[in-house]
């Protein structure tokens, strides 16, 4: 019955074709949307790509009712639709997976489902048990595993975003949005979305949100690439290669650097040992964490997140507890001392969360680039800051960092992911660090400033400053890395060379088992 | 012996305007709006609840008919003042700290004038009296402290399970919740946001409106100016105590009143202390459990405070 169920209610919403027309919308100051016009028909995956900021999200958005468009039109089956929210685009048979989960933590997954199962809102209680059977069987329809019971905030991303996807299907979607549904997960988590969507496409259709050109080129039938608000290019994504698109998604070729240099054989600049830290759930994260980075060297640090990157992170900066172990920085013991006497001793971070630990968001631009210095000079003089001083900083960074903004008097937080991870890495990078740590530094952001930050990371450790990069990009670990330590349940599973390493063995690495177990 | 059972038979009816304002701030929290105008509600409940019963009989015996009367005036308008609240944080989106102390001395302060004006001075009203349970009532001990109340205490006390059941297993409790912790995603599930937080504050503003009217036409029946005396803060810090569940926000009204209760018995015992002493003994006790109690955020509403505004990225 259940199987059956579940396709009665996908004939009943097929949608054949879907198409947008001239869809414009203005928000104060920019412009996101700009006369664009797209179609998707039965059984099709189209790639939306484009740089951040190029308004992707705006236009989905406006497709599923949450915005409501300026201008243009909308047709479903050649007949126009107009949708007052997602109340409206949901009984069409659209379902949008958004980037950032629209999970509530404190829920359980079938909670979270019977948020929109309206057909279990019985007048007097909440029909609970018939949401988790739904959700149990469309699990199962699509090989979808995820635990009804389960509290949101206990799952990983990647489970999270499982939930997601079934959540979107029991509400009965035919047509999934999918917006960079790849950003938050492991390279395994990556595959197996790819191969389940390419299951998918027999009964749905897909609209899928990235700038990951190698996902797009394995996924999709048809890719729409959006620049400044604009369509500037749509056609079938087999006719062209994966450089092709990032030189039209950016407007000029994009080759990502290289290390290729000299071995710089400085000395060591930071030598951790033994290190054991906690968790905020109070298991051990670090357990036994050895490492050493020397100056003028890109140490590479692997690992799915979640095997203690963050905590190593927050010890190394003074913004955790270290349990036991020791952090030697140029000689001088920085265990357990505080972050601003870390900072002191020329130590940069770009954290990982920029949003929240990079920046103060309310802050503006030219604010956040002084939050290290602003009690001494030029910044300050006796402790009073000079306003002339700080905004002549600000245009200078501005102009050499290539930030995108209306004024260095904006709020940082209102800026694009791209263009905060500048503002960020000019901070850090201008305040003449002897050493740098930066954590999954590229994450999210597109083409154009992943290549810039990569650009400025080499330009650093050519100035002889040694940098630890925590990724679990293994492109970007490949092409930066002098050496790649894989980091698996808190300790260095092996160190690596540049030129030993590969996508297999890192893998392999990654996943916990040691290259010998392979072996047998 | 019978202290100890007089204090304890006490502590069940003084805890009850205090359970049902919380259990209405409960709500409120929970859907996202943190309502400290509480205390002026009950203020207005208190004074529209004794108003009416007294109008009418002049200070002498009234129908029963009319005592209810005031209590579902004070219900009504404290939904009414609650859904003006509203108005003001929800759809123009005011600080709610700012607002709530705006509306608590709005409250106090219209209560006191109007009472002033319609009924003078100090005037009691003869009020719901207690109706023992059959039965119960008899047991030894028991009886006397969980059965001998007025009717209003035993719907106080079944509300308990009721506000849990609705919002544990009703969809409405669902969307409560979920606005409350991640509006965002309910918007994106359908959910009208704001117009799930105005039920949330109506019902909390009847439930405090309805305190206030307990405490003028059950428990003390007569107004006065300090009648609340800070019961609708304290009913907000209950909240916290109670982490957003109903039945701990039960044990921390039981346990204030409790302290109270020994407050006013302390006093008649002649024990040689100044007697505010024993007056400031309850909120000290407030004041020192909250400081103890688990910081665990993980059932707090994540988006307690905050207005929704669903083109504006955050």
């Amino acid at each position: 019955m259940g199987a059956r169920c579940v396709l009665e209610s996908v004939m009943e919403k097929r949608i054949k074709s879907l198409r947008m027309e001239d869809i414009t919308k203005r928000f104060p100051g920019v412009l996101a949307s700009d006369h664009i016009s797209l179609s998707v028909d039965e059984g099709e995956i189209l790639a939306l790509v484009g740089e951040n900021g190029a308004g992707k999200t705006t236009l989905m958005n406006i497709l599923m009712g949450i915005y409501q468009q300026d201008e243009g039109r909308i047709f479903i089956n050649g007949e126009e639709v107009h949708f007052k929210g997602p109340d409206d685009a949901f009984k069409a048979g659209l379902g949008m997976v958004h980037q950032q989960y629209m999970l509530v933590p404190g829920m359980t997954v079938t909670e979270n489902v019977a948020l929109g199962y309206k057909q279990a809102w019985k007048p007097l209680k909440l029909d609970l048990s018939m949401v988790r059977d739904r959700v149990m069987q469309v699990s199962q329809h699509y090989g979808l595993a995820v635990n009804p019971d389960a509290y949101v905030w206990q799952l990983s991303v990647g489970e999270q975003q499982r939930v997601e996807l079934v959540k979107t299907l029991c509400l009965g979607a035919r047509f999934l949005i999918l917006d960079e549904p790849t950003s938050a997960l492991t390279p395994q988590e990556t595959d197996e979305l790819i191969d389940l969507l390419k299951r998918m496409k027999n009964e749905l259709s897909i609209i899928f949100i990235s700038h990951k050109l190698n996902e797009v080129k394995s996924l999709s039938d048809k890719i729409a690439i959006l620049r400044h608000g604009k369509v500037v290019f749509s056609g079938s994504t087999d006719d062209y290669l994966p450089r092709q698109i990032a030189a039209m998604m950016t407007g000029h070729e994009i080759t990502l650097p290289e290390n290729k240099e000299q071995d710089f054989n400085g000395e060591t600049a930071l030598s951790i040992k033994n290190l054991c830290v906690r968790s905020d759930r109070g298991f051990l994260a670090l357990d036994g964490f050895s490492l050493d980075v020397r100056q003028g060297e890109i140490v590479g640090l692997a690992g799915v997140s979640g095997n203690g990157q963050r905590e190593l992170a927050e010890a190394i900066n003074g913004l955790r507890n270290v349990e036991s172990g020791s952090i030697d920085f140029f000689g001088t013991e920085i265990t357990g001392r505080s972050a601003s006497f870390i900072i002191s001793q020329g130590m940069g971070y770009i954290p990982e969360e920029r949003n929240v630990e990079g920046i103060v968001p309310s802050f503006s631009i030219k604010e956040n680039f002084i939050l290290k210095d602003s009690d001494r000079p030029p910044f300050a003089k006796h402790r009073i800051i000079s306003r002339k001083a700080v905004s002549d900083n600000a245009e200078e960074l501005r102009k050499s960092f290539d930030i995108r903004c209306p004024g260095v008097n904006t709020p940082a937080g209102s800026l694009s992911g791209g263009n905060i991870q500048k503002v960020i890495l000019a901070r850090e990078l201008t305040r003449s660090p002897k050493f740098l740590i930066a954590v999954y530094p590229t994450r999210g952001l597109d083409m154009g400033a992943i290549e810039f930050i990569h650009q400025e990371l080499l330009k650093k450790r050519r100035e002889g400053i040694g940098i630890l990069l925590i990724s679990e990009e293994l492109e970007e670990l490949m092409n930066l890395s002098d050496r790649i330590a894989v980091i698996y349940k808190g300790r260095i599973q092996k160190v690596l060379n540049h030129g030993e390493a590969n996508k297999e063995n890192l893998g392999i690495l990654m996943a916990g088992l040691k290259e010998e177990d392979d072996n047998e | 012996m019978d202290l100890i059972v007089n204090i304890l038979a006490m502590t069940v009816p003084f805890s009850v305007a205090l359970l049902l304002a919380s259990i209405g701030e409960m709500f409120n929290q929970r859907s996202g709006v943190f309502n400290l105008g509480c205390e002026g509600i009950m203020a207005m409940g208190a004074f529209l609840g004794m108003l009416i019963p007294f109008s009418v009989g002049q200070g002498g015996h009234v129908s029963q008919v009319y005592n209810v009367a005031g209590l579902l005036a004070a219900t009504v308008c404290g939904a009414l003042l609650a859904l003006f609240f509203g108005l003001i944080v929800i759809t123009f989106r005011a600080p709610q700290g700012i607002a709530g102390i705006g509306l608590q001395m709005f409250g106090v302060g219209t209560a006191g004038t109007l009472f002033r004006h319609f009924v003078g001075g100090t005037q009691s009203i003869p009020g719901i009296p207690d109706t023992p349970v059959p039965l119960l009532s008899r047991i030894p001990v028991v009886g006397d402290i969980f059965f001998s109340h007025n009717i209003l205490v035993y719907i106080a006390f079944l509300l308990v399970p009721v506000a849990w059941y609705v919002l544990f297993k009703t969809s409405w409790g669902l969307k409560v919740r979920a606005v409350g912790s991640y509006p965002r995603a309910a918007d994106s599930m359908g959910i009208n946001v704001n117009r799930t937080r105005y039920e949330a504050l109506a019902l909390g503003g009847a439930l405090a409106g309805l305190a206030g009217a307990y405490l003028s036409v059950c428990q003390v029946k007569m107004f006065s100016d300090e009648l609340i005396a800070g019961r609708g803060f304290i009913a907000v810090a209950l909240v916290y105590f109670g982490h957003w569940h109903p039945v701990k926000i039960m044990l921390g009204a039981l346990l204030f009143s409790f302290a109270q209760t020994i407050q006013y018995n302390v006093q008649g015992l002649g024990i040689n202390l100044p007697y505010e002493f024993f007056v400031m003994l309850p909120y000290v006790v407030v004041i020192v459990v909250l400081a103890f109690t688990s910081k665990d955020q993980t059932s707090s509403p994540a988006a307690l405070g905050k207005p929704f505004n669903r083109e504006i990225r955050t």
